[in-house]
């Protein structure tokens, strides 16, 4: 359980460069990020286009869906990271870096940083689509600063879940289905509706599940409704996604590697 | 330079090594022969930090595998049978990776993948991404990423294996050139020819042990007299002598066998008998001296192909 003999230093370095690595991997293979940009912005479209006249959330329906579309953007771009890993798991490259002395995290937080920066970036890109949509928040600087810090937060701790789904599975297929609950689960929450308007059993799900709580605290910094405790309750998940993907992650790295 | 005790390693209830013991001189070529599942590679994957043993110890430039595993790291340098290059990066990215990882003086790098780059006759591919080399340019790109580092002891294991013969001559070169160098090079292959080349000892493994242990001229002296080959007129009368001989290596489509054992007229004359008791009439017969392949045979009772297949 110690890094011997590598210092702080020395896995930073060897952070910087799987960094590298993995920034350089989604360039070379731009279709990844495309993949994971396309279906949001395709849902947002149906969501607003198409199933949107028939809703009524107050207001433009858009902006009430916008927060939501983050957060599915969110679990898209985040789930093709364990494919991402489970293929590098898989490469004669990672047995080398095994028997070279460094840091033995390092492979795996270049994933989690690569991933957060991925993340970001199909963020930016879908609340400019938003934006184009008639998405009309009334964040301010200080505002936009929480959103933009909520969303490194949840791309860093779904992240280190998705480090792990990608460690833990056999198969890139494998990888690939555990990631389900974080595309899927977002459809479970207050994202495309008010949960005032489900059924009991359903509401006390969406209410409780991690999603609901970020996606308010979005809604609420963009367009100024009433976040309550949802805050606190955001960067709660978030911290425990990051701590148990983390640790997770680390066990299942540190593993002698299959035969 | 690597000294190992009762190594023991199972996956499951399959018993790959069975109590392996080594000791490797610095600067040597050391190869350890066997056929496909002997165990060559999880020896390497254990000596190389990959996996831990069941039980044994192990030394690696003076480090002790269990408790100092960063410090045999830091020594050692390794090329899998399975290429480890990043394929979605160029030769040259992959060599300052390494570089880098390796914590090279900043100044010094750029030379030395260069360096490494025109060594290994890649200077005209640094640019292009890994994926599009051929067999032979990754081979090349893998030794010199393990080389980056100038490890004391290097770990190749079946380094030309799937190479066509003349990128197999080069990689032999290249290991010889290292170990002039003073590097120590532990090597595993299932060629014959590639152990009796290169290496100043051999060991034998089957099955999870040694069986024998010594230089190309040692082992071949355990088999004196080499083969007898026996040529037959068709398949009926090879396949007769082959059950009355037992252990022999069978050439179907030459019609020949091959009998391991001395060449000289006492055994000659007991082979011809036995030949002549079953009435199995040969073609012709020649004596020859010993290679590897008869001591492998000698020793498994198997063929290397058979055991390989």
């Amino acid at each position: 359980m110690t890094f011997s003999g590598v210092t702080f230093a020395h896995a930073l370095n060897d952070s910087g460069i799987m960094l590298g690595r993995n920034l350089r991997h989604t360039l070379r293979n731009p279709s990844t990020l495309f993949g994971s940009l396309l279906v949001p912005i395709i849902l947002i479209l149906v969501f607003v286009y198409i199933l949107g006249g028939a809703f009524s959330a107050g207001g433009q329906y858009v902006d009430y869906i916008g927060p939501g579309g983050l957060v599915l953007t969110m679990g898209y771009s985040v789930a093709s990271t364990a494919v991402g890993v489970a293929n590098d798991m898989s490469e004669g490259i990672i047995a080398r870096f095994r028997t070279m002395a460094i840091s033995r995290a390092a492979v795996l937080t270049g994933h989690v940083v690569g991933s957060v920066i991925r993340t970001v970036v199909c963020v930016a890109l879908v609340i400019g689509v938003l934006l184009l949509m008639g998405f009309s928040p009334e964040a301010g600087f200080a505002e936009w600063l929480g959103v933009a810090g909520l969303v490194v937060l949840m791309a860093f701790g779904t992240a280190w879940l998705t480090v792990a789904f990608g460690l833990a599975a056999k198969t890139v297929e494998g990888a690939s289905f555990a990631t389900f609950p974080l595309v899927f689960l977002p459809f479970i929450s207050s994202a495309f509706a008010p949960t005032g308007s489900m059924p009991a059993g359903v509401r006390w799900f969406t209410d409780n599940q991690p999603f609901t709580p970020i996606i308010e605290t979005l809604r609420g910094l963009l367009i100024g409704t009433p976040v309550g405790n949802n805050g606190i309750l955001a960067v709660i998940w978030c911290l425990v996604m990051a701590l148990g993907g983390y640790l997770w992650a680390r066990a299942l790295f540190r593993r002698d590697p299959a035969a | 330079m690597i000294a190992a005790a009762g190594l023991r390693k199972s996956f499951g209830d399959k018993v790959v090594l069975d109590g392996i013991d080594l000791d490797i001189a610095e600067g040597t070529i050391f190869s350890m022969l066997g056929p496909n599942g002997a165990g060559k590679t999880t020896t390497v994957r254990i000596l190389s930090t990959l996996i831990r043993p069941d039980s044994g110890t192990v030394s690696v430039a003076g480090h002790d595998l269990a408790t100092r595993p960063d410090a045999v790291r830091a020594a050692i340098g390794v090329t899998g049978q399975f290429s480890a290059v990043d394929n979605l990066l160029t030769g040259a990215e992959n060599l300052a990776m390494m570089a880098g990882l390796l914590r090279l003086d900043r100044r010094h790098r750029d030379r030395r993948v260069a360096g490494l780059l025109d060594q290994f006759d890649l200077a005209d591919a640094a640019g292009k991404p890994a994926s599009t080399y051929s067999g032979g340019m990754r081979r090349r790109l893998d030794l010199a990423m393990t080389l980056v580092g100038s490890p004391k002891v290097i770990f190749l294991d079946e380094p030309t294996t799937g190479l066509d013969p003349r990128s197999r001559r080069a990689m032999w070169d290249r290991i010889r050139e290292l170990a002039v160098g003073g590097v120590t090079i532990f090597l595993t292959t299932q060629y014959l020819e590639e152990a009796d080349r290169l290496a100043d000892r051999i060991v034998v493994l089957d099955q999870g042990r040694i069986v024998a242990d010594g230089t190309a001229a040692e082992l071949k002296r355990r088999v004196p007299g080499g083969h007898i080959r026996l040529q037959f007129a068709d398949s009926a009368r090879l396949r007769a002598a082959r059950s009355v001989l037992g252990a022999a290596r069978v050439h179907e489509d030459a019609l020949a066998l091959e009998v391991p054992g001395a060449g000289d007229v006492r055994a000659l004359r007991d082979l011809l008998d036995r030949l002549d008791a079953a009435a199995i009439e040969i073609d012709a017969l020649s004596v020859h001296t010993p290679d590897l392949d008869d001591v492998f045979l000698a020793l498994t009772g198997r063929p290397v192909e058979e055991v390989a297949r």
